[in-house]
Formats: structure tokens, C-alpha cells, sequence
């Protein structure tokens, strides 16, 4: 099962590495991992998704607590948290495909950022499975490169961790 | 004053009086410093690795934090063992490491080499002092985390240039701490030790495993009196070695894969399992999921990783040992109606006790020179315990009083023992002090006999001489494999000549009846003396 962590760290230099050493070394997979300085500029934001059980969540959330460095560590329960991914894709384009690609970005709620006499390049922020959706959508025209930044997630309501 | 000078005055207001190293280049400005400190004690080892064990001795004796200290690269490549060692049995450590001049890290320069990187697996914290005005600070911080909490080694990374830096202003050492993601438990929760409490006061069968961690918080006097106060017998993983004395009525032995079978029994028929300052780890609890199956757990342990890591157990308690203990003791259990459930374990201890060993002509067997060197030794011994065969057999017969038994219990290092003595002796210089090790695992150490000579020191050291790395032997001697295969230590030297090249006397021993003697004069050497007992190469540890 997907899960996401909250990790509140220290934002110092040598941090990111000792938070994904620890999961290559306890053999926990990380399927995405985002990173950025909170309003407190000491202070980074790491966003942690994993697939796997419970148990062994919780023992990833256990061992990045032991890490000095680490400040909060929260696991987000579904449906209470907010999560984004940003997504820039480019594909090929004519005149041909032109306007059916620009159906599909308007039903998706993608935003065009660049345009070529035979490419298109988009962006679109949504939920990872909207962005699969999306991906999907666009294979058939052929697309060039794909980058996501992984999740960054928030709690709903007035709580923080 | 510049940073290396910051960094003994550091040491200083953490009470260091010892610092076990090798010298460098790039730690030159440190040693420079410290030249002016006699107050500051410095043995020089022979090899890094063993800076580390000395500390960890050091530390696991005087209940301070070990302090070792090497050079750059290949000085701080070769601690790492050290390091990995102390790091799995949760010893109290700060290592500090000389580093090529920050300007130039990452150059792959001379003798350069990521020893914060690479050490990150294994140590608790590290730090790379960018700054000299951060020394006192960073000094702090690395004995407050190695020490508190569960315990463990902190590398301190000092580039040469950070060394020899000016500080601005007057050296001022801070009062406290304040690591916002450091904050360990002390307290256990009140609802969950009420919980454990009745839990007790139910239980028929219950039975105590004691672990290293008692020994870290100090807490043998509470374990004593909570098995004591409750009728509990009590287990002990082989770092809890020591916590209940061999003659003790409640003293079942060593659990385990190589633990005594009294102990096995009692685990396979208590109902109740209370697990204190130990990790539960595999050579402990060969099967956690069929003792979680069959019986009761509680698991008291200051890191709350270690609950549920690899048992997951029924009412857990995180905090400090001591404190948890102290909580519970205040609380009065009732004393548990054990009294059936003791009669039977005392039938399984008097056999394990009178357990016959065998005898062969011409050789002593190891469990045998172990009983009688363990009934002749002082009260409060230090005995270190080597790896391999030797190891089992003394963690298994070795009579225990009220001293201790260090060994590398987690990581299971070859050539602890011998600079763990030195450590340990250098912290408690009355104390006698004995070294247990085999032909293999004394040839990995034997040049720290060096250390034993220039301090001065008085160890006894019992080596049991096999001809082969034992243990492997042993297990290469049993399905699936096919026969012994690159043990036999060929070349071995004489270490009757090896001892006394050091100054050292020895005796040895081929003969049971003169056993007696041979460890009468042993012991009653004035300063180190060698014992070698000659075994036979296919004796094994379940004989
Ligand atoms: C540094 C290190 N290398 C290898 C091993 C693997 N090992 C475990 S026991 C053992 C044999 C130990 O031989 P010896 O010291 O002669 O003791 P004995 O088993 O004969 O009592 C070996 C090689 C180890 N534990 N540590």
C-alpha cells in the first residue's frame, strides 16, 4: 500500500543523504521523494512515499526518528492530506495532432508552456494517478521526455505537523 | 587559541582523561595541543581498529564515553571496524578523525577519504567541522548523543585547516544542549507500566531476558531487585552477560542459539516474557514469532525502534532502563505464585550445571579450563571474551561473580578482546583483568601486546590453541558443507616466544590434571601472563 510520510529536517548540508541511506540499508523502497525549505528557512519539508505494509512503514518512521537530524516525522493517513505532483511533459505535435492534444490538456486541467512546429511541452499539477491518467493519454502521440517531481503533501485542515 | 586547542579544552569539560590513537599528519595540530595536557592520558595502539576497541573497553568499564582519535584516510579507514563494533553493542564512543584541509575536500587528495560518509551506516551521529568556532559546540552535542538515549559512537571529522584556525574571541564552552531532534525518553508511559505490573502479577511462568541495555543504564541494581522482589528468573542475552550472577538462584544463563540449554527450556516454557534492554535480535530469539505465538511480551528498551523491529511485542514501555525499572519497583507487584515454575527451572539449572564435559588425552577442553578459571577469578573480574568457539564456550561456562564480561556481541569482531582489556584496565586499574581468546582471533590483536607493556598493565590472557579458526571449522565440518577449507592457521607463531618477546611470561597447558596448577601460577603471576591451553581442533561448542 502507498503511504506518504512527512519529514520535518534539519536544512543542512549531508541531511538528504543520511535519509536515503537509511533506506537502502534497511532495505525500504522509496517510490518518490520531495524536498524543499519550509517558511522557517533552518528547516526542510521532506515528502516520502512508500509502498509497503504497515509494520514496516512504521519501522521507517521509527528510524528516522533515531536520526539526529530529524525533527518531526509524521505518516499522513489517507484521504486527510493534500497531495501534489508536478508534472512537465513534452510530446510530439503537428497540425495533425495538434488540437486533440489541446482537448486533452483541457480536460485535464494542463497548462501548455511551449509550443514547436512539432512538439508540444506541458505542465500539469494534479494527484499522481490524474498525471498517470494524463501520461497515458498522451502515449499515443508520442512523448519525448516526461519529469515529475514527486509528492509534496499537507495535512487538511487547521493541523501541522 | 585555534580549533585543535578548542578541542582539548572541549574534552576537558567532558572529563576525558584518556584518548586512545595513532598519529597522522593531518591530526598533527590535536597532538600539538594535547602535548601540553598530561591531565589527558594517551595510549598509543598499533593499529586503528583497536583505538576503537580500547575505547569501547574503556567506556563499557568506567561507564564514561571512550574517546579514540585518528588520523585522515587510511588512520580513519582502518577505525571503521572500531566504530561498525561499538556501534552494535551501543557503546558510548566519540571518535575524532583528522581530515585533509577543507578547501580541498573532495579533490580525492592525499590521504582524503569520506569517513562521514562512510561510517554513516553505522555510527550514531557525525559531524564535519567546517568552522573551528563550532568545536565546542560540536563537543558537546557528540558526547551528549553518545552517551544519552541508547548509546553509540559519534565521529567528530576535524580538516587541518579548521585545526589551526583562530577562534573569535574567548573559548566559552556551552552549559547545555539543545538538538531539537534529539530528544530521547527517559520516563516510561504510567498507563503502559500499570499494564506491565498486572501483566507480571497474572503470570504463572514468567521470565526475565536481560540484555546489554541494562548494562547501559546502569540498572543492574534494579533488574536484581525486580526479579528478586518478584520471583522472576532471569535470561540474558550474551551482552546482558553478568547482570545475574552465575550462583544466583533466579540465574538461568545465556538464551539463545549458543546459549545454555537451561535457558532455552525456561524461554520454551514461560508464559510470560518480559524483555528488558535487549533488541531481541536473532541469535537471542532463534524463532521471535513462535515465542510471540506462545507466551505474554513485554519489551522495555530507550529506543522505541527496537519495539516491534524484530519481535512485536504485546505491551511495549520505551524509556530509560533504570527509570523504567525504578517505576515498576515503586509500584509493589505482588510476588507472582511462581513457586511451581522455579522448582522445575532449578532441576533444569542443576543439570546444566553439572553438565559433564569430555575429556581428551593430551588436550584440555575448553568448557572445562573455563569452570575452573571462573571459580578462581576475583569478585568483580573483567573478563574479555574473544570470537569464535572461545566465545560460546565462556559466554556458556564461565562462572560469573559480580564482575563483567565484555565481548563483541553484535558485530562479532575477531580481535576485540585484547584491546578491550587494555581499555577496560586502563578505567579500572585494580580490577583483574582476563582476555579469552582463540589462536585466530589473538593473531588479529596480538600487537596491541604493546599497549599491555608500555602502560604497564597486568592482563591474563587464556588462549586456546586449536591449530584452526574453530568456529568455522566447526560449522565447515557439518552439512551442507564438505569438510574444513582455509582455517588451518599454518605459520601460527610460537606465542610462547611471542609473549616473551613483550616481556610477558607463559604457561602451557596439555594436561587436565595440571590444570589446577597451571592456573594457580597463571593467576598468581605478578603482572601479564599467557595461559595456552592446547584443544583439540575437533572439539565443538555443543560437546
Ligand atoms: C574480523 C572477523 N573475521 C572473520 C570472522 C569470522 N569468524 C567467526 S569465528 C572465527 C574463528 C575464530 O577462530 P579463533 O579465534 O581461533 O577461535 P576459535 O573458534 O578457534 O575458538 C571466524 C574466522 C569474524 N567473526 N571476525
Amino acid at each position: 500500500m502507498k503511504q506518504t510520510i512527512s519529514v520535518l529536517v534539519e536544512n543542512r548540508a549531508g541531511v538528504l543523504n543520511r535519509i536515503t541511506g537509511l533506506f537502502s540499508r534497511r532495505a525500504f523502497n522509496i517510490e518518490s521523494l520531495a524536498v524543499g525549505v519550509t517558511d522557517d528557512p533552518t528547516v526542510s519539508r521532506i515528502t516520502i512515499i512508500v509502498d509497503s505494509g504497515n509494520s514496516v512503514v512504521e519501522q521507517v518512521e521509527k528510524q528516522l526518528n533515531k536520526l539526529i537530524e530529524v525533527i518531526k516525522v509524521r505518516t499522513l493517513e489517507e484521504n486527510t492530506f493534500i497531495g501534489r505532483e508536478l508534472m512537465i511533459l513534452k510530446v510530439n505535435a503537428n497540425n495533425k495532432t495538434r488540437q486533440d492534444i489541446m482537448t486533452i490538456c483541457e480536460i485535464m486541467g494542463a497548462k501548455v508552456d511551449d509550443i514547436s512546429p512539432t512538439s508540444m511541452t506541458m505542465e500539469l499539477s494534479a494527484t499522481p494517478e490524474q498525471l498517470d491518467t494524463f501520461q497515458a493519454m498522451m502515449r499515443p502521440f508520442s512523448i519525448l521526455e516526461v519529469v515529475r517531481t514527486g509528492v509534496i503533501a499537507v495535512q487538511k485542515g487547521g493541523g501541522k505537523i | 587559541m585555534n580549533g585543535a586547542q578548542a578541542l582539548i579544552e572541549s574534552l576537558l569539560q567532558e572529563q576525558v582523561d584518556h584518548i586512545f590513537g595513532y598519529a597522522g599528519a593531518t591530526i598533527c595540530p590535536v597532538a600539538d595541543a594535547l602535548k601540553e595536557h598530561p591531565e589527558i592520558a594517551y595510549t598509543l595502539v598499533r593499529t586503528e581498529q583497536n583505538a576503537g576497541h580500547m575505547a569501547s573497553g574503556y567506556a563499557r568499564i568506567s561507564g564514561k564515553v571512550g574517546v579514540c582519535m585518528v588520523t585522515s584516510g587510511p588512520g580513519a579507514t582502518n577505525l571503521i571496524t572500531g566504530i561498525a563494533t561499538a556501534y552494535m553493542d551501543s557503546i558510548p564512543m566519540v571518535a575524532i578523525t583528522g581530515q585533509v584541509p577543507s578547501h580541498l575536500l573532495g579533490r580525492d587528495i592525499f590521504q582524503e577519504v569520506d569517513i562521514t560518509g562512510a561510517v554513516a551506516p553505522f555510527s550514531k551521529h557525525s559531524y564535519l567541522v567546517k568552522d573551528a568556532n563550532d568545536i565546542p559546540r560540536v563537543v558537546k552535542e557528540a558526547f551528549h548523543i553518545a552517551s544519552t538515549g541508547r548509546p553509540g559512537p559519534v565521529l567528530i571529522d576535524i580538516p587541518i585547516d579548521v585545526q589551526e584556525q583562530k577562534l573569535k574571541g574567548e573559548f566559552s564552552y556551552p552549559e547545555q544542549v539543545n538538538i531539537r531532534g534529539y530528544k530521547p525518553s527517559v520516563k516510561g508511559n504510567e498507563l503502559q507500566i500499570k499494564r506491565v505490573a498486572e501483566a507480571i502479577a497474572r503470570a504463572k511462568q514468567p521470565l526475565i531476558c536481560a540484555g546489554g541495555g541494562v548494562w547501559l543504564a546502569h540498572a543492574r541494581d534494579e533488574l536484581l531487585e525486580l526479579a528478586e522482589g518478584c520471583s522472576i528468573p532471569v535470561v540474558k542475552t550474551m551482552m546482558g552477560l553478568g547482570l545475574v550472577p552465575t550462583d544466583h538462584p533466579l540465574n538461568m544463563g545465556m538464551v539463545g542459539a549458543h546459549g545454555n540449554h537451561c535457558a532455552n527450556q525456561a524461554l520454551a516454557k514461560a508464559d510470560l516474557l518480559i524483555m528488558v534492554g535487549t533488541r531481541a535480535a536473532d541469535r537471542a530469539m532463534v524463532d521471535p514469532v513462535d515465542i510471540q505465538r506462545r507466551m505474554a511480551t513485554i519489551h522495555i528498551d530507550v529506543d522505541p525502534a527496537e519495539i516491534g523491529k524484530n519481535m512485536q511485542a504485546a505491551i511495549p514501555l520505551v524509556g530509560d532502563v533504570k527509570v523504567i525499572l525504578r517505576q515498576l519497583l515503586d509500584r509493589d507487584i505482588p510476588v507472582t505464585d511462581s513457586a511451581t515454575w522455579l522448582e522445575r527451572l532449578k532441576d533444569y539449572r542443576k543439570a546444566e550445571l553439572s553438565r559433564q564435559f569430555p575429556r581428551r588425552e593430551g588436550y584440555v577442553f575448553p568448557g572445562t579450563a573455563l569452570r575452573r578459571l571462573g571459580q578462581r577469578l576475583e569478585e568483580d573480574a573483567v573478563v574479555c571474551v574473544d570470537v569464535g568457539q572461545n566465545q560460546i564456550f565462556a559466554c556458556k561456562y564461565l562462572p560469573q561473580k559480580s564482575g563483567r564480561l565484555l565481548t563483541s556481541g553484535g558485530l562479532g569482531t575477531m580481535g576485540y578482546a585484547l584491546p578491550a582489556a587494555v581499555g577496560a584496565q586502563i578505567a579500572a586499574p585494580h580490577r583483574q583483568t582476563v582476555v579469552v581468546c582463540g589462536d585466530g582471533s589473538f593473531q588479529m590483536a596480538m600487537n596491541e601486546l604493546s599497549a599491555v607493556r608500555a602502560e604497564g598493565l597486568e592482563i591474563k590472557i587464556v588462549l586456546f590453541r586449536n591449530h584452526t579458526l574453530g568456529l568455522v571449522h566447526q560449522i565447515q565440518s557439518r552439512s551442507p558443507y564438505h569438510g574444513p577449507f582455509g582455517v588451518a592457521l599454518d605459520g601460527s607463531p610460537d606465542f610462547e616466544t611471542i609473549a616473551s618477546a613483550y616481556g610477558i611470561p607463559s604457561i602451557t597447558v596439555s594436561d587436565e590434571d595440571k590444570l589446577d596448577g597451571a592456573l594457580d601460577s597463571f593467576l598468581g603471576e605478578k603482572g601479564s601472563c599467557l595461559l595456552i591451553c592446547e584443544v583439540h581442533p575437533d572439539v565443538g561448542t555443543n560437546d
